[in-house]
């Protein structure tokens, strides 16, 4: 086995590791951390139903987004959308059989790419366009556009200009998750693709990508408008009401 | 206007407020008084910048992370879209990009990050962190008293994340470190020692309360009574301090006692709680919030009424129908010996709290209130939602009841009412200016400019509708839109309650 597939193959576990431990740290962080305090914006959802509607709405939708800023909303749903398709077409890697849903989505998810392409780059227009965005644009703002944008040129550069050895390169990605490591393509494209994916992957959980699971948990979003009825108290905050009441 | 060191913007043609580019620095000499050392002692904070200041600030940031989800959520999810930029009116109106949401919370963030995250602590260049320094716990002192915790932001935001949950732990650590704010603090104070904002002692009230039922005998001929601390009463008021002396809050009180009085309800103050507001809110300190509003729990015990019902007042409104629950177990739901203590009192076939606009608008549905509409017809009225109770409350049983029930009631009191545009009014609205303890004149010109995109929305129905009356259910728009009216160069008369349109068209039985 060459050091390239020795490195990569090793990068990998690391990179799969950092990024699915430090989500769920993260997501136990911001479980464990009480809201004292009842603050949906209102007007909210009066049931749970009601707020996993609006919760499903803000994920899918952009609900919030569309209703402040109309090119903000274009460009960062083109890129999600974009980015959820190639993503899913990614899942034919790691099958054998493919199921069916992700063969019939894979000229769609080829193509979305474009999309997913078009919508960075808006962004990160805006990033110099806007004199407002620019003032709050910090180095990590511009590199992680960057980062994706490499991610998606790098990917489409193989899809549509130079293929890889894509048998060669699925035998390595099944042999990832069945433990059972196999030679990685030696392809200029392919190995920059997959150092910049893994390198998301390892700077997910320290960076401005925990919006993923932090909107989960964004009080204001997730909570109920029931005050009146239910009465919400935070551990810490009931210990004062039982020292009142003593 | 006179005395003022400020140009006063200029109205736009349209209701709507331009976005303005950014002038750095434009408002970073706002700043207001710093609390001296008798309010801060008596609210346990130090009163000046001790040798270790710095520890003790991220020693309580550390504590406020544990301590609110919000704060550690809101802190880590913002990914610098840009979407809430243009949607602070204090940004909208002095153009200093400090005021942008964004970037009023990027100056608590580059310090989280610099002490709290690892990229902070390896590549602070790379995401903006920072050490805390002198200066910027001076922009905090200056930013996060230039926002008026109103949730516009919040609205807009892709992860909802609320600027007024920063300003609040940012207001936290200040005082913590010894730079508390002097209008709030004096405030926080007052109502605990006394039993108001205003300082107004228990015989004054009743003197004010006496004198008040006079006025009303004599203007109706009808002896509409405003009593203090009756045992067993039905209904226990809690309504701004405002509205026992200031104009034109007093008009609305006088509403209110005409409602209960058509009703023929027993009702009463509280000389105890004699105070809704509660500026506890705005320091997001838990514990001084639920010690301010404890005092209508103690109350609700003392008098053994039965439902409590809220004034005309914004922030005392989200704080009494989102959190006293919470805080006091005023509300329904508990479990614990404490609020059960006192939900076992309460009359179960009412919502409690009960805002006072929910009161007048169940009874006029029931047609129990009888008005004369025509006597409103010298007005020309429109509603400004007011922040908190917009996008921090509700009204009714539906969502958005907030926004119509005021309406109801004004359509059912006067002929004449047209709404300012629909972007400015609704879960969009603009604050006044001068909420979330802004109200002081050492921060006039933060007021006055803050003002601007409601100014625009309401000169332009001024204009087109002919407007006269701007109806408020808010004790610190009151007071800021007295203010700021003028110097905008409109009649300071056209600022009034929604209770005082009810006052002037209701019909009592003699």
């Amino acid at each position: 086995m060459s050091s390239l597939t020795v490195f990569f193959t090793g990068l990998y576990y690391i990179a799969a590791f950092i990024l699915i431990g430090g989500i769920a740290y993260r997501v136990y962080e911001y479980a464990r951390t009480p809201a004292p305090l009842k603050i949906p914006t209102t007007p909210a959802p009066t049931t749970a139903t009601g707020t996993g509607m609006r919760m499903m709405r803000e994920v899918v939708f952009f609900e919030s987004l569309f209703k402040s800023n109309k090119w903000i909303w274009l460009f960062g749903w083109l890129f999600h959308v974009g980015l959820a398709l190639v993503l899913l077409r990614h899942l034919r890697y790691f099958q054998e059989p493919v199921w069916f849903w992700v063969e019939f989505i894979q000229p769609f998810g080829k193509y979305a790419s474009f999309i997913m392409v078009a919508g960075l780059a808006g962004l990160w227009a805006r990033r110099f366009l806007v004199d407002r965005v620019r003032y709050i644009s910090t180095p990590s703002d511009h590199l992680m556009l960057a980062l994706l944008i490499a991610i998606g040129l790098s990917g489409m550069g193989m899809t549509f200009v130079a293929h890889t050895d894509i048998v060669a390169l699925k035998a390595w990605a099944h042999g990832l998750i069945t433990f059972n490591p196999q030679p990685l393509p030696g392809d200029v494209l392919l190995l920059v693709h997959l150092f910049l994916v893994a390198l998301l992957m390892i700077i997910f959980p320290i960076s401005k990508l925990l919006h993923v699971p932090g909107v989960f948990f964004s009080p204001t979003r997730n909570q109920v408008d029931d005050p009146r009825e239910r009465r919400h108290v935070a551990p810490w905050a009931a210990a004062l009401d039982a020292r009142d009441n003593g | 206007m006179a005395g003022l060191d400020f140009e006063v913007p200029k109205f736009s043609d349209t209701a709507y407020t331009e976005v303005p580019k950014i002038k750095e620095g434009a408002m970073a000499h706002a700043k207001s008084f710093i609390a001296p050392q008798g309010p801060q002692e008596y609210l346990g904070y130090p009163w000046e910048l001790g040798e270790d200041w710095k520890e003790r600030a991220i020693e309580r940031m550390g504590e406020v992370l544990q301590k609110f989800r919000s704060v550690r959520v809101f802190l880590d999810a913002c990914v610098h879209c840009g979407a809430c930029t243009d949607k602070c009116h204090y940004f909208l109106g002095t153009a200093d990009p400090n005021n942008m949401p964004v970037a009023r919370q990027d100056l608590m963030r580059k310090v989280y990050r610099r002490y709290f995250t690892l990229p902070g602590k390896i590549a602070p260049w790379l995401v903006g962190a920072e050490e805390l320094s002198k200066e910027t716990l001076d922009q905090w002192y200056s930013y996060y008293h230039q926002c008026s915790e109103c949730r516009r932001c919040s609205v807009y935001c892709p992860y909802g994340i609320d600027t007024a949950e920063i300003t609040m732990a940012g207001r936290e650590i200040l005082n913590y470190v010894g730079m508390g704010q002097k209008y709030s603090n004096e405030i926080l104070g007052k109502v605990q020692k006394v039993g108001n904002n205003l300082g107004l002692p228990g015989p004054a009230l009743e003197d004010t309360l006496a004198g008040l039922e006079e006025d009303i005998e004599a203007d109706t001929g009808v002896p509409v009574k405003l009593p203090l601390d009756v045992q067993g009463a039905e209904i226990l008021l809690v309504t701004p301090s405002a509205d026992f002396f200031s104009e034109p809050h007093v008009e609305s009180l006088i509403g209110y006692a005409k409602v209960f009085h058509a009703a023929g309800v027993s009702w009463t103050l509280s000389s105890h709680a004699s105070e809704a507001g509660n500026f506890g809110l705005f320091n997001g300190n838990y514990e001084t919030m639920r010690k301010v509003a404890m005092r209508i729990r103690d109350a609700a015990l003392e008098l053994g009424v039965k439902r409590i019902i809220v004034g005309e007042c914004g922030h005392a409104w989200r704080v009494a129908y989102s959190y006293w629950n919470t805080l006091t177990g005023i509300g329904y739901g508990g479990e614990d010996p404490f609020s059960k203590k006192l939900q076992e009192q309460l009359d179960p076939r009412y919502p409690q709290p009960m805002h006072i606009c929910e009161y007048t608008w169940d009874l006029i549905q029931k047609g129990v209130l009888k008005f004369d509409k025509s006597k409103n017809d010298h007005r020309v009225v429109t509603f400004h939602d007011s922040c908190n109770v917009a996008r921090g409350s509700r009204m009714g049983d539906v969502p958005g009841g907030q926004f119509t029930i005021p309406r109801n009631i004004i359509q059912a009191v006067a002929n004449n009412f047209h709404d300012m545009a629909l972007e400015t009014i609704g879960e969009g609205t603009f604050c006044c200016g001068g909420g979330g303890g802004l109200l002081t004149d050492d921060l006039i010109e933060v007021r006055v400019k803050g003002a601007l995109p409601r100014m625009n929305a309401y000169n332009n129905v001024v204009q087109e509708k002919g407007v006269n009356f701007l109806a408020l259910i808010c004790a610190i728009c009151k007071a800021q839109f007295n203010k700021v009216l003028p110097i905008y160069g409109f009649d300071m008369g056209m600022v009034g309650g929604v209770h005082q349109l009810v006052s002037t068209a209701i019909k009592l039985e003699e």
